[in-house]
């Protein structure tokens, strides 16, 4: 925001960044091969909806997009829930081996919203990761930032923070990591993890 | 490209960019005056405005840098983190939010002890912000309220409001000094000049009734200039949220609440008011004309009807 927004009190809203999302299936590799974290195949995008009735519309839209998309190829229809803070989460299930797809469903939902105008709206994107001891992982993208953050919660609404470095170190370059570590903010409960 | 929704009020930034412009004004013309008094009457006062505005500048700077701690230690806050209970966990996760969504900084968080339903967000710019919230309010709204005067809050440090209202007050600053210099100087100097007394008594007279009305004037600016400020932060916090309805809701529930509070608590919040999401002064019926011209936030009608343009814009296909 440049000085003279400021000084005039206008707030430009920030527009999200959606083309590193596809850096995401190179990175499960790389994660299942370096810690046994393997995609349980479910992912979610996480926005605050608008009042009013023609955010309601595209909302609806993109539902009936992702779930005739996902029923042509027998997958399971898209989850919708509102978590505690009203925010809703759309979550898509995948076969676990079809990452790819996962990130074109979850693209989808981003150009909707763009496409409506209401691209600001959008806070982060999910996916999630389980290993053979069934541990918790979620690599989180920040669409404002274009960056990714892990978060592994425990239970009792705590965070395996030695994980979270662990899945850092070992993706490495293959993502972009957000450097500023108070950006990495807990979605304890997010429908799908 | 993408459409957006997100335009502008055009009204609103006319407005307070006259506001600051006559602000400049007044400033350049009272540091005019001042010199022209001095040339009319042979004294020395540009020495006497040249000091006011070095030691005007010196107490901006300073309540700029300590603008977090002043407002912290007199609303006795505590810094809290996630892990400090559930209050804090929520306030915590709703700010994450918020800085997610607008791409800031995460600020500070800090918790009041009051039973008045408030919070406030202070600090020089973006790295050094806090926001803090009252523990009357945490208990009073609803998640989405919640978010939405944070919003508000989080807008001002965007804003860089802190700095705007310091600043802009530099001119009152400079102002009450002046009148306070004249007549420390008349009292005390006026013995002494026993040559040209009477155009000294003369010369102090003139620069503090100039400081006066300049005062008066700068000071009814700046509270108009406050009053365009919270309502620009109202229309931000709402666009960035999408939801004008929760911030309205919350707005209602909390100026209802304040009406009620002791007269022993508002006096002490008073010194705080500009930085508070509403003001702790309730707006007597008898006075309310004054009272609204005086006052560092707009009224309530004022500000639903603002929000209610927000929500029509966000509606629109």
């Amino acid at each position: 925001m440049g000085f003279l927004d400021s000084l005039l009190g206008r707030t430009k809203p920030v527009q999200p960044k959606l083309d590193d999302l596809f850096a995401l299936p190179n990175a499960a590799i790389t994660l299942e091969a370096g810690a046994g974290f393997k995609p349980t195949g479910s992912g979610s995008v996480c926005f605050r909806p608008v009042e009013g009735r023609s955010f309601t519309d595209v909302e609806n839209d993109v539902r009936d997009l992702l779930n005739s998309s996902s029923s042509a190829e027998g997958g399971l229809p898209v989850e919708v829930s509102k978590d505690d803070y009203g925010f809703t989460w759309l979550v898509s299930s995948r076969m676990s081996d079809d990452l790819g797809s996962l990130v074109t469903d979850l693209h989808a939902v981003n150009s909707s919203l763009v496409d409506n105008g209401f691209g600001p709206q959008l806070l982060c994107t999910m996916v999630a990761f389980r290993d053979d001891q069934e541990r918790r992982l979620a690599l989180v993208y920040l669409y404002k930032r274009g960056t990714f953050y892990p978060f592994a919660p425990l239970t009792g609404e705590r965070r395996d923070n030695a994980l979270e470095l662990q899945a850092k170190g070992t993706i490495g370059d293959d993502l972009k990591f957000e450097p500023d570590l108070a950006r990495w903010f807990p979605i304890w409960g997010a429908p799908g993890l | 490209m993408a459409r957006t929704r997100y335009a502008p009020d055009r009204g609103l930034t006319a407005r307070m960019t006259v506001t600051m412009f006559l602000l400049g004004l007044v400033f350049v013309a009272f540091i005019a005056l001042i010199i022209g008094i001095g040339a009319a009457t042979h004294g020395s006062t540009d020495i006497i405005a040249f000091f006011c505005v070095i030691l005007g500048g010196g107490m901006l700077i300073g309540s700029l840098f300590y603008s977090d701690k002043i407002a912290l230690a007199s609303a006795k806050a505590q810094l809290v983190e996630p892990t400090d209970g559930p209050e804090a966990a929520r306030l915590h996760a709703v700010v994450d939010r918020i800085c997610a969504l607008a791409d800031m900084p995460k600020p500070r968080v800090a918790i009041a002890p009051a039973d008045m339903p408030n919070a406030f967000a202070t600090g020089r710019n973006k790295d050094n912000a806090v926001v803090c919230a009252t523990t009357g309010l945490l208990r009073r709204l609803e998640n989405d309220e919640l978010e939405g005067v944070l919003a508000h809050e989080m807008s001002h440090v965007a804003h860089k409001d802190v700095q705007v209202m310091t600043i802009a007050s530099f001119l009152a600053i400079v102002a009450g000094l002046m009148v306070r210099m004249a007549f420390y100087s008349e009292l005390f100097g006026g013995g002494r000049r026993n040559n040209n007394n009477q155009n000294a008594a003369l010369m102090m007279f003139a620069i503090m009734a100039v400081s006066v009305v300049v005062y008066a004037v700068s000071f009814l600016l700046i509270r108009l200039l406050s009053r365009y400020r919270e309502l620009a932060a109202d229309r931000s916090g709402a666009l960035l949220t999408g939801q004008p309805s929760a911030l309205k809701s919350a707005l209602v529930k909390v100026s209802g609440d304040m009406a009620r509070i002791p007269t022993r608590d508002l006096r002490a919040a008073e010194p705080l008011n500009a930085f508070y999401f509403a003001p702790a002064m309730a707006l007597n019926s008898a006075g309310a004309s004054l009272s609204k011209l005086f006052s560092t936030h707009p009224s309530l009608e004022r500000r639903l009807e603002e929000l209610d343009k927000v929500q029509r814009q966000l509606s629109q296909r």
